[in-house]
């Protein structure tokens, strides 16, 4: 199941109706509980788009808040459900923020271009990198079509494509795998 | 029995040092009379550590405020006088603020205590800074938002460590004789905790033998260290200090009896000061210069 999540209209609900700007860390975690109210009334497994398209400024306390902490969350064992996320409208500015706090916790998000491409931001290794964008290419694939095509060896890619599901950025789908926004 | 103590003629963050060394022997609850008749001029820093000085005193302190007309309309521009007849006694001449064209205020003196206080001046900055940034001071359009941004993290050092509320203030103006160019100016000054006992409060924490104002600052400034367990903490002045390192900026933390500065090629001030005349809280400066453009 797809969902949508305007962030600017979290922040005017939880937070107050005249605020635009993601910043303080208060806020941030007023926005993120918004976020996880939102998350408990889907399914067990989710797909959530988090826009940012309508947030003004986005300092690196609010970054921290909601996307690093987010995705720590439901990157955890324990995680209250499967829910994966694709960021939408990330201005150059929000990015500036965004990277810094990824860099810092070893965290990587999928960001949607407007022309609906995806992208990788924030820290991944080499091997995660090429599974993905083999993945990126291929649609929804098998595990040793992926290993050929992002050459990696095939007792590795099972390992590799763990990871890349674990840390939410790809998800397995009818016995593929398939990046984190090719679905939507 | 009432002290003076006089304010020197150019109050900025260096001169502001000869009001700290005359205040250290006074005992909090002592009466003191800040005299600036003779001020001439007075920076964002000057003005907001002037109101944070009031607050670390136990007995209301009274202030004369400046003789000249012109720094009178200029400090009540500022919003000064709005918060000062809060916390001094005030004595002299009452101005009114007048336009000029020399020094521009992009942010008032605000007070700032809780979260709310930051949304607001973070608002209130993006209206009017952006056209000044661009068109004054030659920086990237893009880079507004990171001076927002830098603001915002100042602010909040004291909503999330200072234990009081401070105070912020912007402003923009030409520094002939250190840089001939124009500068815009952030203080952030508050009379709290300070960042050795702040850093002094985590839980578990371990500190060396060497442990002071200045180490302290060393841990918080440079390596990001916070009283917060949480990985994501300290991010805020690791994201100033890159913002004033990508516009070729200043940025100087005084905390207790040490002060930290970062410091830029055009600037000659020193990396670290210790055994300073203690001043509680922290009280941090940034300035970003114009941007030479080739023409």
């Amino acid at each position: 199941m797809i969902n949508h999540i305007d962030l600017s209209t979290v922040l005017r609900r939880t937070v107050c109706d005249l605020y635009s700007d993601l910043v303080t860390r208060p806020t941030g975690a007023a926005v993120r509980d918004g976020i996880e109210k939102q998350l408990s009334e889907l399914g067990d497994r989710s797909l959530t788009v988090i826009d940012f398209s309508h947030v003004g400024l986005l300092d690196y306390s609010c970054a921290d808040e909601i996307v690093a902490k987010l995705l720590m969350r439901y990157a955890e064992a324990s995680a209250p459900r499967d829910a994966y996320f694709l960021f939408r409208g990330v201005s150059d500015s929000h990015l500036d923020a965004i990277e810094t706090v990824l860099e810092r916790h070893n965290l990587a998000i999928v960001a949607q271009a407007e022309d609906g491409t995806v992208v990788l931001v924030g820290t991944i290794e080499d091997p995660e990198r090429r599974a993905w964008e083999a993945m990126s290419r291929l649609g929804r694939a098998m595990a040793v079509d992926l290993a050929r095509e992002a050459g990696i060896a095939p007792e590795q890619v099972e390992r590799v494509l763990g990871a890349l599901c674990r840390r939410r950025l790809a998800m397995e789908l009818d016995g593929g795998y398939v990046v984190v926004g090719a679905v939507t | 029995m009432t002290t003076v103590i006089n304010l020197p003629p150019s109050l900025d963050e260096r001169t502001f040092e000869t009001v700290l060394e005359q205040l250290a022997p006074i005992p909090i609850d002592e009466k003191v009379l800040l005299d600036g008749r003779h001020t001439r001029w007075a920076s964002p820093y000057g003005l907001t550590a002037l109101l944070t000085v009031a607050q670390t005193r136990a007995e209301k302190p009274a202030l004369v405020s400046p003789e000249s007309e012109e720094t009178g309309s200029y400090w009540a521009r500022t919003g000064f006088f709005k918060h000062a007849e809060d916390l001094f006694e005030m004595h002299g001449a009452v101005h009114r603020a007048r336009a000029s064209g020399e020094s521009d205020v992009l942010l008032e003196i605000t007070s700032v205590a809780k979260s709310e206080d930051v949304h607001e001046v973070v608002g209130r900055i993006q209206q009017k800074s952006a056209s000044i940034l661009v068109k004054e001071l030659n920086i990237d359009a893009k880079a507004t938002m990171g001076f927002a941004m830098t603001l915002s993290e100042a602010c909040q050092n004291i909503v999330e460590h200072a234990g009081r509320g401070g105070w912020v203030a912007v402003q923009t103006y030409r520094w002939q004789k250190r840089l001939g160019r124009r500068v815009v100016v952030i203080a952030v000054c508050d009379a709290g905790v300070g960042f050795r006992q702040s850093l002094e409060s985590a839980q578990g924490r371990r500190m060396s033998d060497r442990w002071d104002d200045g180490m302290a600052l060393e841990e918080a400034v440079i390596r990001g260290v916070s009283r917060f367990r949480d990985p994501g903490r300290g991010q805020g002045l690791a994201g100033v200090r890159r913002y004033i390192g990508r516009w070729d900026g200043k940025l100087s933390v005084r905390s207790g009896t040490a002060r930290i500065a970062i410091v830029p090629s055009w600037d000659e001030d020193v990396p670290l000061e210790e055994k300073l005349p203690p001043f509680p809280g922290a009280q941090m400066q940034i300035t970003i210069p114009e941007r030479i453009t080739d023409r």
